[in-house]
């Protein structure tokens, strides 16, 4: 990344760790330390970590879920405007809210919206596209998406203190710990 | 299933594992990631990419043709005025969902075997999807007006007509292309996070970077990330099953004898898986040795897929069977005139055909051998393949070309624009999957990897 032209600020410290059971593990005692400004980096997900870092879990779920019923309910108000109010067609005598024909087509618009916000909010919630990161800095970053497990501790962090985390860290097992910038 | 681990290899005799052994985190990066990024093509990638270049520009041709001279170019008239252009509507979009499947349904059932062959698989239905469209949209006939399809408020006050299967088939298939689309890029932002790291060039850099979003492997976002994949297996899974139904509702929702039964939504959907998987062996035999794969796309795989074919193939044979059954059941002159056609008639060739190649040849595959033998097997699939489009052909044709009223019968047979079209789309089909393989990874790194941290803790325990 291009260099600032201020000062850079500090981000915080930024620890790799062996292998996915070693970070968990760091995780929990860094959670349990009372740090919260805190996120791990691995490969592929690893379970648990997430919520040993203290997340609580997501709303997506529910989010997807109000999608979905606004879908059904907007494919049925669709069809019950055109078929029974601009564009009633008498066809064979049958009803103009025939409901069940509608069927198909609230279930198409309740998974399309679903599987839309499900992306859309996924990405959203994690404030992607998000093109620069202070955590790019760390040095052999480029191992967090291939065998690098790294956990960080901002410096923003109330209980952040450079010498102590940095022990701290490196008491919970890390192989390399750096203080990051950016 | 119990939770432990079934050492499935001293049950039942050499079956393949799901990865080769010795495996790490950094050997399936490379694996997958050196296709793309090492600048070594294999010469069959040449080979297969000009075929299908020169596919594309039969299909580019077709199209022009079509174009200027209206579909009175292909073979359609009355009676049947459904002709190629179903018939490959249908099997393409069947085709389509075996992609749906392999990464939605078994990834519910928690399917490891799976992980190796979904994004492949994912990138098929895109193709197919794509393919499929193109046909209803030419057989419009004024394809530039397609957008009069949607409901939207226009100056001629018209709306659609909501109660007609046609329409029910736009929503659907815009819906699945869309869902599809979304799924498979879900799955590859991680991958192309990965793609970004290990990139050379500043341009590989770049381009995986942008497409990457910026992800960084974040816990918060992976928890996220794991709920969304899960709920859009979760919307995938009835997705699939109903476009297919709404296909077959296209033919059960009309009167025409031979097309009006309760069987068909569940007999197409089989049948799309059917094809499917075909297809997909189809591709994954020849490319995983192109590209020197097996250690990842295993034996295991392979005779997997085959054994859902053989299992989905025998539900199309009930399907054939159950036709059968309520032709004569029916007690209808019309239902049992179309039976005794489709046995007897004209196109009598074309459906005993049709059962020799989805019914009696795939039987082949209870056979452990025939399943291990790359060579039949991809013949196999090749012969089901043409199987499932001639059922297509057999159902669209046979029931419209001597229908309630003798004086209107007719015989019907594609012109050779028809079939340009049709070679055409595979050509493209082909085509899209060579480029796909060359600038994508076609294999899902960072599943395979927690397969790699599954298997270490086993082998821990």
């Amino acid at each position: 990344m291009s260099e600032m032209e201020n000062m850079p600020k500090l981000f915080g410290l930024v620890a790799r760790f062996e292998s996915p059971e070693a970070l968990y593990e760091a995780a929990r005692k860094t959670c349990a330390e009372g740090y919260t400004k805190t996120d791990g980096h691995s490969p592929f997900p690893v379970h648990g970590l997430a919520e040993a870092l203290g997340m609580k879990r997501s709303k997506l779920s529910a989010i997807v879920l109000v999608a979905g019923i606004t879908g059904a309910l907007g494919g049925l108000a669709l069809q019950y405007w055109v078929s029974a109010i601009a564009y009633p067609l008498n066809v064979g005598g049958r009803p103009y809210f025939s409901w069940p024909i509608f069927i198909p087509i609230i279930f198409e618009c309740m998974i399309l919206l679903a599987g839309l916000s499900s992306m859309f909010f996924m990405l959203g919630l994690n404030g992607l596209p998000q093109p620069y990161h202070p955590v790019f800095n760390t040095p052999d970053f480029e191992r967090a998406s291939n065998d690098g497990f790294f956990l960080s501790i901002e410096a923003e962090d109330p209980k952040y203190d450079g010498a102590s985390t940095r022990a701290f860290l490196k008491a919970a097992g890390a192989v390399e710990v750096h203080e990051v910038s950016g | 299933m119990a939770n432990e681990p079934i050492d499935r290899p001293s049950v039942l005799g050499e079956v393949s594992p799901v990865i080769a052994p010795g495996q790490t985190y950094e050997t399936v990066g490379a694996s997958v990631a050196d296709v793309v990024l090492s600048g070594h093509v294999p010469k069959q990638w040449y080979i297969a990419t000009a075929v299908g270049f020169m596919g594309v520009g039969c299909l580019m041709m077709s199209i022009t043709w079509l174009l200027l001279n209206g579909v009175g170019v292909w073979g359609l008239n009355i009676p049947v005025a459904w002709g190629f252009a179903i018939i490959n509507f249908v099997w393409w979009i069947g085709i389509g969902h075996a992609g749906t499947l392999i990464s939605a349904i078994l990834f519910l059932f928690k399917q490891q075997w799976r992980t190796a062959i979904n994004r492949f698989a994912e990138a098929m239905t895109l193709f197919a999807v794509a393919c499929a469209g193109m046909f209803p949209l030419l057989h419009l006939g004024r394809p530039w007006v397609f957008y009069w399809l949607m409901p939207y408020p226009n100056t001629m006050g018209l709306w659609p007509q909501f109660r007609s299967p046609l329409i029910w088939d736009v929503f659907a298939v815009t819906t699945y292309l869309i869902i599809s689309l979304v799924f498979w890029f879900t799955g590859l932002i991680p991958d192309l996070a990965t793609m970004r790291d290990r990139a050379k060039t500043k341009v590989a850099r770049t381009v995986f970077g942008i497409f990457a979003l910026g992800w960084r492997g974040s816990a918060r976002h992976w928890h996220r990330y794991e709920i969304a994949y899960l709920l859009l297996a979760g919307l995938s899974t009835p997705l699939v099953v109903s476009v297919h139904s709404v296909v077959s509702l296209d033919f059960a929702i009309s009167l025409v004898p031979g097309w009006h039964t309760t069987i068909f939504p569940p007999y197409f959907v089989a049948g799309a898986i059917y094809a499917g998987f075909a297809m997909v062996l189809t591709f994954m035999i020849p490319v995983r040795k192109w590209y020197n794969l097996e250690h990842i796309i295993t034996d295991r795989h392979i005779d997997n897929m085959a054994k859902i074919m053989l299992a989905t193939g025998l539900i199309v044979v009930y399907g054939y069977l159950t036709e059968a059954f309520f032709g004569y059941y029916s007690g209808a002159l019309y239902e049992e005139a179309v039976m005794k056609n489709r046995y007897f008639g004209p196109y009598a060739f074309q459906y005993w055909l049709l059962i020799i190649c989805n019914g009696i040849i795939p039987q082949l595959l209870w056979l452990r051998r025939i399943r291990m033998n790359a060579v039949i097997l991809w013949l196999i699939t090749l012969v089901v393949g043409v199987g499932m489009w001639l059922e297509r052909f057999v159902i669209v044709v046979q029931s419209l070309h001597r229908d309630y009223m003798p004086s209107s019968w007719d015989m019907y047979a594609g012109t050779k624009w028809d079939w340009m079209l049709y070679i055409g789309t595979i050509g493209f089909f082909l085509f899209a999957m060579c480029i796909f393989m060359r600038w994508v990874p076609m294999i899902s790194i960072f599943e395979i990897r927690e397969i790699v941290h599954k298997k270490s803790q086993e082998d821990d325990n």
